[in-house]
């Protein structure tokens, strides 16, 4: 992407409550018009700072942030025109549901008649219009939810930005939010930059991820690659399940290196983020990825190893086996009849493909 | 779905019936744990208010000691004087009442309607123990004792007394008497005291209040906004005033506010005074009013604070991100956000010092009385029970008027005290 295009480009930003410890650390982000980016990351691993930052509530220690061409470091947050959700909707308890959505209208000097127009578009595009009267504190967590989306949105901002909007509703409303904000997105094409602590929530909305971990980007992706592709240890490990098994690089060979284990195995691995030969790694590998039964010469690496546990799942079956000196390599099995089904105890080959374990750093 | 067959617990009783027992047994449960309070609240808090009410109509005396006068009087009328007949049957009843007790009892009461009518009356006693002479008529004896029974206006205060209970203690707490018509008219300009003390009462407490919000809504303010840590020492000094002995703190207030003390040394000392001009800030209604602010801030403080601590910051956060200034957003969101505490303090402080009695006493000298200190007065000093009981019952129908008020405006239910 061309950074002069970006709708939002973060450059060098550095973020210091105290003036010792960086919250945020040289972030560099461009966002594109139309896109909907999310910071993931655990919790306490600056994305709210940075979304402050964006919008205006705390002031960046060191470098620019822009909207567009022009820098915003000196503009007020009441004159970014952004608009923002928050984690607890933050709806305005003695307005009615109307007159939260007419707030950024008036304020901007919008007439009357202008105003109701807006804001009923706005309540249908929520499906909310038969509540307009009510009070906030009379709708359910949903329909609130749902109304500070609307909100944010009525002044038709150039971005909107929301920090774990879903965080307070129970897992079936959440899903269903995702989808609607989701669609809304895709109907109107405003920029969103999402923060959530929540991967299937992020893989599930976003255009890209930006992964945040300890003030830093690990890594900014699509979801499939960030899935499929993990960069590095922590990634992986963050984004879906993963096995991982220390080892040292042995040799390498174009993509392919040779990595041993602590217990002496040689796996064969992809070199995607590894030092020289000699050098420690982290080989992270998807459970689904795990084959059983497996026969050496057919697949890149085949191990023995001891079924210790099975839990079902309904639709898998997680499977906690011995291998490699590790105890808890987990392969998940799909539930269907045309495979087969271990035994607590029994001893099986498991074998994978190179390309499927990464090598990572250390 | 029409079915009606009634689900049957094992017992036989319908559930229907069984819950209906259930919430009868938690609704005595209930009621059971509240009635110590409501019984202490009834014995020290609704009967004494009730005592106080009628004793502030009640007129026992008159009609027990002098009922036979009292009917005679009926049938007269000023301004000529009663008949001798009524002479005599008021000088036998007085003379029984004297047996009894009753005559001084009466000579008060009639003493409260006319001031100074006391002595007319004991001297009459005292006459009449004597006897009279022979062939004076009891007209001659009267006027003898005390010219004042030649008027027809003690007669018709005494015409006044009849009834069981009586509006009298209202008249007078509102600065009205009967001439001697028996018309309802106001009390000459220079002893009319209570309506100017209770609007001067309203006055005050509605100053204090202002003051009070004043000062503690940027204290509560800041204390919301704070880091715990911080908020917590300063709501320390906040409610230091809850914990000091009141006299400690009226001391206080009196070094730091006479004209020999601290506050006006410094201004002496900095050349802002000269040492003749030092003004007096207590002992008058400057003190009171800097004395009931200082103790009832934490009244205010406290509901504010409260209500305050539960805005969150993201509302503001919200509105400014919406486009409104900062101060726009203040407005818009936040103060309105506090109305209810605000209410809840204002009452609060208001009602309380209406009422107050002990700061004023002590540092409000002369010119800087409330009307619960002439409440006072009748009670422990002149012991005129009724006038007291009237000033207060009107204090209290006053404040429940202004309860009633601030309901049609703001609303009890947005009275918000922590
Ligand atoms: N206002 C603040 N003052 C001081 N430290 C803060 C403040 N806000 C956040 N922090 C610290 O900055 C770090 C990142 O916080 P935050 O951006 O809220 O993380 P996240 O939203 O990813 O959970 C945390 O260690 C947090 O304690
Ligand atoms: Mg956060």
């Amino acid at each position: 992407m061309d950074a002069t295009q970006a709708a939002v480009r973060f450059e060098g930003v550095q973020k210091s409550y105290d003036g010792e410890t960086l919250v945020v650390k040289d972030l560099n982000l461009s966002i594109a018009k139309g896109e909907f980016v999310t910071m993931l990351g655990p919790s306490g691993s600056g994305k709210t700072t940075c979304l402050m930052m964006l919008a205006g509530f705390e002031t960046a220690t060191r470098g620019e942030i822009y909207i567009g061409q022009r820098s915003i470091n000196r503009v007020p947050p009441h004159k970014r025109n952004i608009g923002m959700v928050f984690q607890n909707y933050a709806l305005f308890p003695h307005m009615s549901v109307a007159e939260n959505l007419a707030y950024p209208l008036k304020v901007r000097g919008i007439d009357k008649a202008e105003r109701e127009t807006r804001v009923l578009r706005a309540l249908d595009m929520v499906q909310l219009a038969p509540f307009a009267n009510r009070r906030p504190g009379m709708l359910s967590g949903g329909q609130q939810q749902r109304v500070a989306v609307a909100r944010a949105l009525v002044f038709d901002p150039d971005i909107v930005l929301m920090d774990e909007p879903l965080g307070a509703l129970d897992k079936q409303l959440r899903e269903q939010m995702q989808y609607e904000i989701k669609h809304i997105h895709e109907r109107i094409g405003v920029t969103v930059v999402y923060v959530t602590h929540d991967q299937s929530e992020a893989l599930t909305m976003s255009n890209r991820i930006a992964v945040f971990n300890d003030g830093v980007i690990q890594q900014l992706a699509p979801p499939t690659e960030l899935y499929e592709r993990p960069s590095n240890a922590f990634v992986a490990h963050f984004i879906g399940e993963n096995n991982r098994l220390d080892g040292i690089v042995r040799s390498r060979d174009g993509d392919i290196c040779q990595v041993e284990l602590g217990d002496g195995s040689m796996v064969r691995s992809l070199a995607v983020n590894i030092g020289g030969v000699g050098s420690r790694t982290t080989l992270s590998l998807r459970p689904e990825r795990v084959t059983v039964h497996a026969k050496a010469g057919e697949i890149d690496n085949v191990f023995a190893g001891k079924v210790e546990e099975l839990i079902y799942l309904g639709d898998h079956i997680r499977t906690r086996v011995s291998l490699c000196g590790q105890d808890d390599f987990i392969v998940k099995l799909p539930n269907s009849d045309r495979h087969a089904m271990l035994e607590p105890g029994a001893n099986v080959h498991f074998g994978w493909n190179a390309g499927d374990c990464r090598a990572l750093d250390g | 779905m029409a079915d009606s067959t009634p689900i049957l617990g094992d017992d036989g009783l319908t559930l229907k019936a069984k819950l209906r027992q259930a919430e009868r047994r938690n609704k005595l449960k209930t009621f059971g744990l509240t009635v110590p309070l409501l019984a202490f609240i009834l014995v020290t808090f609704v009967f004494p208010i009730l005592l106080m009410i009628a004793r502030s109509v009640d007129n026992p005396v008159p009609v027990r000691a002098i009922p036979q006068t009292l009917e005679a009087l009926q049938s007269w009328t000023p301004p000529t004087l009663p008949a001798e007949a009524t002479y005599r049957l008021f000088a036998e009843e007085l003379l029984a009442a004297d047996e009894t007790g009753d005559l001084g009892r009466l000579a008060s009461r009639l003493n409260y309607d006319l001031p100074g009518s006391r002595s007319a009356l004991t001297r009459l006693g005292r006459a009449l123990r004597r006897g009279a002479e022979d062939g004076q008529s009891y007209r001659a004896l009267f006027e003898e004792v005390d010219p004042r029974w030649s008027e027809p206006e003690i007669w018709a205060g005494l015409k006044a007394l009849d009834g069981r209970l009586t509006g009298a203690y209202y008249l007078a707490a509102t600065d009205r008497t009967r001439d001697v018509d028996g018309d309802i008219v106001l009390q000459p300009e220079n002893t009319r005291i209570y309506i100017g003390l209770y609007l001067k009462t309203l006055w005050v407490s509605l100053l204090v209040t202002l003051f009070c919000v004043l000062l503690a809504y940027p204290i509560a303010y800041q204390l919301a906004t704070l880091p715990t840590g911080r908020a917590n020492l300063l709501m320390i000094l906040v409610l230091l005033p809850f914990w000091t002995s009141l006299l400690v703190r009226t001391t206080a207030w009196i070094v730091l506010l006479q004209s020999q003390g601290v506050l006006n040394d410094i201004l002496v000392a900095l050349g802002i005074l000269d040492d003749e001009g030092r003004v007096q800030l207590i002992y008058n209604m400057t003190g009171t009013i800097v004395a009931l602010t200082h103790i009832l801030l934490p009244f205010m403080v406290l509901p504010l604070y409260s209500v305050m601590k539960t805005i969150p910051p993201n509302y503001r956060r919200a509105a400014i991100s919406m486009g409104a200034t900062p101060s726009r957003a203040w407005i818009d969101v936040f103060f309105p956000l506090t109305i209810p505490g605000l209410g809840a303090g204002s009452v609060l402080v208001f009602i309380l010092c209406i009422g107050y009695y002990i700061t004023p006493a002590l540092v409000g000298g002369r010119t800087g009385q409330l009307i619960s200190s002439e409440i006072a007065y009748h009670m422990q000093s002149s012991l005129n029970w009724g006038l007291a009981a009237a000033l207060g019952t009107i204090l209290l129908v006053g404040v429940l008027a202004l309860y009633w008020i601030y309901d049609r405006l703001v609303g009890i239910d947005n009275l918000k005290m922590g």
